[in-house]
């Protein structure tokens, strides 16, 4: 997709403005974070397999090489196909070529934020494909248009009312000329829709959670069952992964899929944990003659070795956005990309650039609840504030904030101005009054409190002051 | 099919090289990896499922139920009757699409005289499917299942509603016990073409984050736990 990310302050005064986005991101601040929470403390195992998850990543990305030559070579030993895609418009061109091998009408796709990144329903339509999205989220969005707003909760943007609107539409046509009032009924309307395109489909299109070294499979996690139909019912298979998707044992993906679902939705498991391994064995009743793997590296293997890498250790399970006051605040189409939230931060300026995506980095309070819940222990903060430092030595930092940067580090680098600067504002600041200990509106400063209150002096004057009388 | 396939390969293998300051992996380091494939270190040992076995069918049994499956402890001759129950007091039409399996076969269908079976693959308009199960882990309610002849992969996914006939002795205490018997059963590296892990029936939480069932795969899940 296109990135809005260079316009990531207009994206949130749009999102802040929005009436149903606000309403959405409400229930995503306790459901999520709660769930994560108990789901949590049933496991007293939990913090000692985050850091086994951690090491397991780490010990990955340091042999990633000889680990996607072990998967690979097992895949083309079960009789199937792995193709290595340094680009974007490689994958895109690769999957498009199978597709036409087989002369595909449709592609069921089971959600994958690699397709969002190559954009690869806009390429397949380009030639005659239809893309079918099958995750209930993933079909909303598709049907309105919309890029997804969260990794794991595609249309955690949307209500209720919005996807009847939506399913009214788009399904009149076929018959399902009503409106629905409950949430079962348009799941149920999506399921008959989508069941038949299921069984008509060419392509089964998934991504994968891991890629087992071990044994040459893809595994994935999900809970509608959408991944399982389209990588059993279409006679090609096509797994679509990034290179540090690959793991190398069984045994390593049972610690990383403790940690996943726990952290995703609060799940002591997903509904559906599946491994594909190669195509249809001879003697099997169902399976798809054809299975495919396709290896993104985009960017990626230039990230190893770099204060970044921790990056790669992300498993995509959302908690770091469910977490975040800014993703809560603005949602995940402020941030104009595929990947949104803290991961996304740090994700986005090494995809698309630095120059595109300068704000998202900036777009932290630096509270660290993201990395105090990321089930792979990615020092977050860290690595926003490495791309700050980045963004500051590009001279990419506006004039204004560089300005107010100078000024700041003059004063603070003199400490008697800098006392006398902030008893000064201390004083100034308490003309406009003390009293609910924060303010609604300020002279000067709508730029903050049009969505903001901003916090008022205390009384008894600043922190050097009590402190020197405290020692006094 | 693509332009340079093996160019492409080796850019990124050589990429990947190229930010880890070494080439491709030899001697020790090569051998140090190579054993960690061959004997796989287990993660943290969680306490949960490691029980004796009765207590372990019982932990399973409350998980399974606990996300959204139903269950029913049943002795080997109760299996075909309690089939017919469960589809009678959920007025379910009395027609399965059943696993071609010995293990199912080994029961007395033709004791239920009003149910009919049809043994094969799953179809798009089949409302019941009965299918015994690979494994089940105790720790998070979670039947297993090995596709092959004998397990059709469309059976766990296309009914509404899903039968699953699982002995005790199969049901096992984590993940790491399920692959132990994977190993065991198609050898080392070797797995069926897919292993699905199933907890519970398919479910959604896209409308609103509020949970519905059925969303593409089964909405009902019963699972019949059968003595040994």
């Amino acid at each position: 997709m296109e990135s809005t990310a260079h316009a990531f302050k207009a994206n949130v005064d749009h999102a802040l403005a929005d009436p149903n986005l606000q309403d959405s991101l409400a229930k995503l601040k306790v459901g999520f974070s709660e769930r994560r929470r108990q789901a949590a403390e049933r496991l007293p195992e939990f913090e000692a397999l985050r850091d086994r998850a951690r090491d397991i990543k780490n010990h990955t990305l340091a042999h990633l090489d000889f680990y996607l030559e072990e998967f690979e070579r097992k895949v083309i030993g079960l009789g199937g196909h792995v193709h290595w895609a340094p680009t974007a418009a490689d994958a895109r061109r690769i999957i498009a070529e199978l597709c036409q091998s087989v002369n595909a009408r449709t592609v069921a796709k089971s959600k994958s934020m690699v397709a969002e990144e190559i954009a690869l329903n806009e390429h397949l339509e380009a030639l005659g494909i239809a893309p079918i999205e099958t995750d209930l989220g993933e079909y909303i969005i598709q049907l309105r248009n919309e890029p997804p707003s969260h990794i794991i909760a595609p249309a955690v943007h949307l209500t209720k009312d919005q996807v009847a609107d939506t399913f009214l539409e788009h399904h009149a046509k076929l018959g399902f000329d009503k409106r629905l009032t409950e949430r079962n009924d348009l799941v149920a309307e999506a399921r008959y829709v989508l069941r038949q395109k299921f069984l008509d489909a060419d392509v089964g299109l998934t991504g994968a959670n891991f890629l087992v070294a071990e044994t040459g499979s893809s595994m994935l996690v999900t809970n509608e069952g959408n991944a399982d139909l389209s990588n059993t019912l279409p006679r090609m298979h096509i797994v679509l992964a990034s290179i540090e998707k690959v793991i190398p044992t069984l045994e390593d993906a049972a610690v990383l899929l403790r940690v996943l679902a726990r952290s995703a939705t609060g799940q002591e498991s997903s509904a559906y944990t599946t491994l594909n391994t190669g195509p249809k064995k001879r003697e099997d009743l169902d399976g798809p003659e054809q299975y495919h793997v396709v290896l993104l590296d985009n960017g990626r293997s230039s990230v190893l070795g770099t204060e970044m890498q921790d990056i790669l250790r992300c498993i995509r399970c959302g908690a770091c956005m469910n977490h975040c006051p800014v993703y809560g605040a603005v949602g995940g189409h402020a941030y104009g990309w595929v990947y949104p939230g803290p991961m996304g931060a740090v994700l986005t300026p090494q995809l698309v650039g630095v120059e595109e995506a300068s704000n998202l980095p900036n777009a932290s309070t630096f509270c660290g609840r993201c990395e105090s819940v990321c089930p792979v222990r990615i020092p977050l903060p860290k690595l926003m504030r490495h791309w700050r430092e980045r963004e500051f030595e590009k001279h990419l930092t506006p004039k204004a904030v560089r300005q107010g940067l100078a000024m700041w580090s003059f004063a603070a680098r003199r400490p008697a101005l800098y006392r006398k600067l902030t008893a000064m504002a201390n004083r100034v600041l308490a003309l406009f009054g003390r009293a609910d200990g924060r303010y609604r509106a300020l002279p000067l400063a709508s730029g903050w409190t049009r969505f903001r209150d901003f916090p008022a002096p205390q009384p008894g004057g600043t922190f050097h002051a009590r402190w020197a009388k405290r020692k006094a | 099919m693509s332009d340079a396939p093996n160019d492409a390969r080796a850019q990124i293998l050589g990429g990947i090289r190229r930010s880890l300051r070494r080439g491709e992996l030899t001697g020790e380091a090569r051998s140090a990896v190579e054993t960690r494939l061959a004997e796989p270190p287990r993660g943290p040992s969680v306490a949960r499922g490691q029980l004796p076995q009765a207590e372990k069918v019982a932990l399973f049994c409350q998980w399974a139920e606990t996300l959204n499956a139903t269950v029913a402890r049943v002795g080997p001759a109760e299996v075909p009757g309690e089939v017919s129950a469960y589809l009678a007091r959920n007025n379910l039409p009395a027609n399965v699409a059943m696993a071609p399996s010995p293990l199912l076969e080994g029961y007395d269908w033709a004791s239920q005289k009003m149910l009919s079976i049809r043994r094969g693959h799953g179809q798009g308009s089949d409302q019941v499917s009965v299918t015994g199960a690979f494994a089940a882990i105790a720790e998070t309610g979670t039947v297993v299942m090995a596709s092959g002849p004998d397990h059709p992969v469309s059976l766990n996914l296309l009914p509404d509603t899903h039968v699953v006939v699982l002995r005790e002795a199969d049901i096992v205490g984590g993940y790491e016990d399920v692959w132990g018997r994977l190993r065991a059963r198609y050898g080392k590296d070797l797995m069926p073409r897919t292993v699905n892990t199933i907890t519970g029936p398919s479910r959604t939480g896209d409308i609103e984050q509020t949970i519905e069932l059925g969303a593409h795969g089964p909405r009902r899940m019963h699972i019949l736990v059968v003595r040994d």
